[in-house]
């Protein structure tokens, strides 16, 4: 069933602020063998000018997919996630997210499409930090496939 | 922010260095713990093949994180991207040996834009089939 084009445009509330870690951007960038060391070593970071060690680009996703999970669960919209395949991901970034952030995320329906049965949801995540200014906006494209007939 | 490209050395066309990226199943354990997206079709053989896959796939995101290398690692400062964006088009399958998968990336300098910025279009192919469409990232340059 489509789902209901009214939720366009519909906003969660922001989330509780995650904290993000030096410990956690390490494991990150291990975990996708990112040796750069603007990634782990604060000194590095200071040479490029930033403050502390930044978050590889989408290190952020973790945080504002997360988020989304406030509207994919929304029980009013009834988005079947059983079906749902992650179809494009966009972020801009205003700066880098970086150690000592506290990131809030608000989530907004962007866009509901419906063709050849799918249901193609665009969900917006802005990503502010804890002074209010915006760090990086996340565009998370999510298509339920059709359900099989039968 | 310090890209160590200078915008002005820069053409439309320029190649950047190609990278290959090798993912085996315990690449992919070792991402699902980092990035907390523990969809068993990312781990689980016999799952991922009851969901209609051929096998376990990599996560989308990680390909996306391994993409942006070729840009990050020529700009010189990941924190010189300013939009990154992907499609993902085709899954990586990765087998259960100790080969695993590879993931070839190249990118390409397709527009030079305002404020030092330049448009650059990536391309990532795994098993000779494009896996990420329509990727591109904005980095802002020295």
């Amino acid at each position: 069933m489509a789902l209901d084009q009214s939720f366009v445009g519909r906003s969660y509330p922001p989330t509780d602020p995650y904290e993000v870690g030096r410990e956690k951007i390490r494991e990150f960038a291990e975990a996708v063998g990112d040796s750069n060391p603007v990634y782990t070593d604060p000194e590095a970071a200071r040479a490029l000018g930033h403050p502390d060690v930044i978050a590889p680009p989408t290190f952020v996703f973790a945080i504002t997919f997360k988020a989304a999970g406030q509207v994919v669960q929304d029980p009013q919209l009834g988005l079947d996630y059983s079906r749902v395949v992650h179809g494009d991901q966009k972020f801009a970034y205003t700066r880098p997210v970086r150690a000592g952030d506290r990131l809030t995320v608000t989530s907004t329906i962007e866009s509901i499409k419906s063709l050849a049965g799918n249901d193609i949801l665009d969900v917006r995540g802005e990503v502010h930090d804890e002074a209010g200014e915006h760090v990086v906006t996340a565009v998370t494209k999510l298509v339920a496939r059709a359900a099989e007939v039968g | 922010m310090a890209a160590k490209i200078s915008y002005a050395d820069v053409e439309v066309g320029t190649e950047l260095p190609a990278q290959t990226f090798s993912v085996t199943r315990a690449t992919l354990v070792q991402y699902a713990g980092a990035s907390g997206d523990f969809n068993p079709i990312h781990w689980n053989e016999k799952f991922a093949v009851e969901v209609g896959l051929p096998d376990v796939i990599a996560h989308g995101m990680f390909t996306m994180a391994e993409a942006i290398r070729v840009v990050t690692d020529w700009a010189g400062d990941p924190g010189a991207v300013v939009e990154y964006g992907v499609r993902f088009t085709k899954p990586v399958v990765v087998p259960n040996d100790d080969k695993g998968a590879t993931v070839e990336v190249s990118g390409k300098v397709a527009a030079k834009l305002d404020d030092n910025t330049v448009r650059v279009d990536l391309t990532a192919t795994s098993a000779g089939q494009k896996v990420l469409g329509m990727s591109r990232a904005v980095v802002r340059l020295a």
